[in-house]
């Protein structure tokens, strides 16, 4: 027994912290990056939205839902969400550095 | 769930042994493995499952077994067809997800697996073992639908459903074929892989043939008597290829029945000839043939899952994504796969870790070039409910109706955009 306790001592496990957490906000936001890539950072014509405020994604967000700005294909994705939902995508987004 | 599970237990430990200031590096250190995931195929579904389930949890070890060196998507692929992007442009590698990710890649095929052994028994001789497995197979063909139509014949006349050799035969023939010409393009039933895909072909396709063969004409012989996208895609063939492009439904004689791969001849059900220079068969679909062998699929040739996490309706610890898996009412499409494999992820991570995993939620968006500067979408957001995967019903829907140019040219810039996000979610592409 005292081997035992000796060698779990000796033999410390090595955790490797996570990317990225699995929370509601996480599960949502998921959804962003096949269009606006990993962790909102896009390589290509689509906006990026890492590195926006909160308040900032909330109000375009909700503005895209109901039609008081022009987008292609956002206005169709933002009616998706509920006002919760798009708080929780934009309080996850700013994560994103 | 577990009041205190293995993870939390592990975590607790390491704390312990930081406080009796004991470091790793004096001692040596034990790599904690909180569980093992297998993963067969890296496409869409296989590629992203393995990097999210790395990016949530780095302590889960992640094998992805693939047949080959490389990817190349199928989204795209038309864009090589028509000449306007080399095969380089959509061949993806599995570098990022290997030296960054540190999944383990393994190239080989799978031969069968032993559900209650946890075994997957792979070509080369090894055999490997998980604690879940996830199954991204995509889809093979049914090869008895279409009368003289076999695997053999499509060396000679393509279907280039799966992008590679496919697609760059197609594409030479194209090339080769006399200005003049009739191209034949015939769409199966559904469900099949990438519903707009066909459509997307035969404007693209028009796009080649109108610079370098105007006489030429397209014939789409359908299965179907409806398609996604329909109004669009028939409003974008009459702006940029009037009288170019014409579309048979199934129920006037375009279901193809047979071919004679000697004269370059398909027949209906009624006998009715159409004779093509370039002929592209779509064969009906399935599952990929190791999901059948495994015993994954129902009567229908698709694998029935728990759509919220899943998982396998047929075999325990067994998850189905991508085209193989029968995902309610979202599409088979490169990105419907994205979303469900990031969701897999979830489910597969929080159930190893003995925690609940949160309400999913998915989405896609697919995006159909009609020329290069002519692109249109379909979009939905979707939920899981007693149902199945349902979509929200206030989201989604198609891009307008007789919109003008200048939304055409912005869907199409976004579509080559989307194209480059989402490799780079999958693949670490164009970063």
């Amino acid at each position: 027994m005292k081997i035992f306790a000796f060698i779990s001592i000796l033999l410390l496990p090595v955790i490797t912290q996570a990317e990225m957490p699995i929370t509601r906000g996480s599960m949502l936001a998921l959804s962003c990056t096949g269009c606006h890539g990993t962790n909102g950072k896009s390589p290509g014509a689509i906006p990026t939205i890492a590195g926006k405020s909160a308040g900032y994604l909330i109000t375009i967000m909700k503005d895209f839902r109901d039609n008081r700005i022009f987008s292609t294909v956002m206005g169709r994705q933002a009616k998706g969400y509920t006002d919760e939902e798009i708080t929780l995508i934009a309080e996850y987004l700013t994560t994103y550095k | 769930m577990n009041p205190f599970s293995r993870r939390q237990f592990i975590k607790l430990v390491g704390a312990v042994g930081a406080l009796s200031s004991l470091s790793a590096c004096q001692f040596g250190e034990e790599k904690v493995i909180e569980g093992r995931v297998v993963i067969v195929g890296g496409g869409f579904g296989g590629a992203t499952c393995a990097k999210y389930i790395r990016r949530f949890n780095p302590n889960i070890e992640v094998t992805l077994i693939e047949r080959d060196a490389k990817f190349i998507t199928c989204p795209f692929s038309n864009m090589v067809l028509a000449g306007l992007y080399g095969i380089d442009w959509i061949t993806h590698e599995y570098t990022a997800l290997r030296d960054k990710y540190s999944v383990k890649i393994i190239q080989d095929t799978v031969i069968d697996i032993e559900p209650i052994a946890k075994k997957v028994l792979l070509k080369g001789g090894k055999s490997v073992h998980y604690d879940r497995l996830v199954m991204s197979p995509g889809i093979d063909f049914q090869w008895d639908a279409i009368e003289g139509y076999t695997e053999s014949i499509s060396h000679q006349i393509p279907h280039a459903w799966k992008a590679g050799a496919q697609t760059l035969l197609l594409r030479d023939q194209l090339q080769a074929m006399k200005d003049g010409g009739v191209v034949i393009i015939a769409p199966p039933r559904n469900p099949f892989r990438c519903p707009p895909g066909p459509y997307e072909r035969a404007g693209l396709i028009a796009h080649y043939l109108k610079q370098h063969k105007p006489k030429s004409k397209i014939l789409i012989l359908d299965a179907k008597d409806t398609f996604s996208k329909q109004a669009l895609f028939t409003q974008g063939w009459a702006d940029l290829y009037p009288g170019m492009i014409e579309w048979v439904e199934g129920s006037f004689g375009g279901h193809i029945t047979g071919v004679d791969a000697k004269t370059n001849t398909l027949y209906n059900s009624d006998k009715e000839a159409y004779k093509g220079d370039v002929i592209n068969i779509i064969p009906p679909q399935k599952a990929g043939l190791i999901a059948h062998k495994v015993g994954l699929v129902n009567e229908d040739g698709w694998c029935p899952i728990n759509q919220r996490t899943f998982e396998s309706q047929k075999h325990a610890d067994i998850h189905v994504i991508g085209d193989a898996c029968i995902g309610s009412k979202m599409p088979k499409s490169g990105f419907a796969a994205n979303s469900q494999a990031k969701v897999c992820a979830a489910a597969i991570v929080t159930s190893l870790d003995g925690t609940e995993m949160p309400e999913p939620s998915y989405v896609n968006t697919c995006y159909s070039l009609i020329g290069p500067d002519y692109g249109i979408s379909v979009a939905a957001v979707y939920r899981f409910t007693e149902q199945g995967i349902m979509k929200i019903k206030a989201s989604g829907g198609v891009s307008p109706q007789n919109a003008h140019a200048d939304f055409r040219r912005k869907e199409a810039h976004y579509a080559i955009g989307w194209y480059m996000s989402i490799t780079n979610d999958i693949f670490d592409s164009f970063s």
